[in-house]
């Protein structure tokens, strides 16, 4: 069997909102996990003669939790994300390592809420295709664990059982459906 | 075997109407769960009114006597117990030494429309039914999310939550049939 090439990713690559999903993953109550997307996000794969980059943003009002309200407003809120003052979450990549054995290893630097940490995301990636509709398509699929506390996301509650409500452990799920530029 | 079943709720739609509902699903046989619907109608307790209680709390009290087991079903407002439960848990304390809840077995359950599912509710109200000496089972069931939470057919959609919710009540009909005196 004939070994198969493989296509680096090359230019400029941008994620396909509708086939991406940028999640996030905490547990509550100790045993149950909470899970939502960000809905409005750019994202942008870069490779060029200076290398690999990645960068993005991500709307903090297009959070999944849209009901009930209260819920909503006290993620919106500064005890949360404070998007009022800080309405994006934003990502730019360090360093991106795209191995040959199909892993990936991203890092870069996280801003929530106006505060930028270091952050280092691992995962998994397919080089660029031709998909049925005859786009250039690849896919990045990274999970990076970040402590909320970092960001100023303080809010937590004593259960009654005992520990506490919320988990400060949070996990990013990110998985970018990447398509090829036109060239412009 | 007949068990009350008291919704902390007064919204006729209220989830924890529906959870009732939920429980009823789960009785072993030979049971019913018979909704006790009078909660609007208790005054603010008291004391002056005690030698002569207001109609609505005679007939709260032997419902509640009556049962051979409670189910409450509490939603959850700041973090705590909706003022009109715990207003009639006050009527039915009264005189403490001889409450309608003493050696009753009771499960406390709740739904609220945040992730948490009113464990906080659930905890304090186990607490007040504990110093009156009622046979609380420790456990909880917290149904958050509860706007998504219940099939058209009023059962929980998380397959996980009714057996969780079929256990207990068989705990608490277990109770019924060879009460375990609690330690003081």
């Amino acid at each position: 069997m004939a070994s198969t090439a493989t296509v680096p990713f090359t230019g400029v690559f941008d994620a396909d909102p509708v086939h991406s999903s940028f999640g996030f993953a905490v547990r509550y109550q100790g045993v149950s996990v909470f899970r939502g997307t960000m809905d409005d996000v750019r994202a942008t794969l870069t490779t060029d003669g200076s290398g690999t980059r990645l960068e993005g943003a991500a709307k903090v009002e297009s959070i999944s939790v849209r009901t009930p309200e209260q819920f909503r407003q006290h993620l919106l809120s500064d005890e949360f994300f404070g998007a009022e003052s800080h309405p994006e979450v934003t990502f730019r990549s360090t360093d991106v390592k795209l191995n040959e054995d199909g892993t990936a290893r991203i890092e870069g630097e996280l801003t929530i809420k106006g505060i930028t940490r270091p952050v280092v995301g691992t995962g998994t990636w397919t080089a660029p295709a031709s998909d049925a509709f005859g786009n250039t398509r690849g896919h990045l699929n990274v999970e990076a664990k970040i402590d909320r506390t970092e960001f100023d996301m303080n809010w937590n509650m004593d259960l009654p059982s005992g520990g506490k409500a919320l988990a400060n452990d949070v996990t990013l799920i990110i998985d970018a459906s990447l398509l090829q530029r036109a060239e412009a | 075997m007949r068990i009350l079943g008291i919704a902390g709720s007064l919204r006729r739609g209220s989830h924890n109407r529906k959870l009732l509902r939920a429980a009823a699903y789960a009785l072993p046989p030979g049971t019913e769960l018979v909704e006790w619907d009078g909660l609007a109608d208790i005054p603010a307790f008291d004391e002056d009114l005690e030698a002569d209680p207001p109609a609505a709390v005679q007939e709260m009290r032997e419902a509640i006597a009556s049962a051979d087991a409670v189910i409450i079903a509490t939603p959850e407002y700041n973090a705590s117990v909706p003022g009109a439960l715990k207003n009639a848990l006050d009527w039915a304390s009264r005189p403490l030494e001889t409450n309608v809840f003493r050696d009753k077995p009771v499960l406390v359950i709740g739904a609220s429309t945040g992730i948490f599912g009113a464990v906080w509710a659930q905890a304090e109200v186990r607490k007040a039914l504990k110093f009156m000496k009622a046979h609380v089972l420790e456990e909880e069931l917290p149904i958050g999310m509860a706007d998504a939470a219940f099939a058209l057919n009023g059962a929980l959609l998380d397959p996980a939550a009714g057996e969780r919710l079929a256990e207990l009540v068989a705990a608490l009909c277990r109770e019924v049939e060879a009460p375990v005196e609690q330690t003081a």
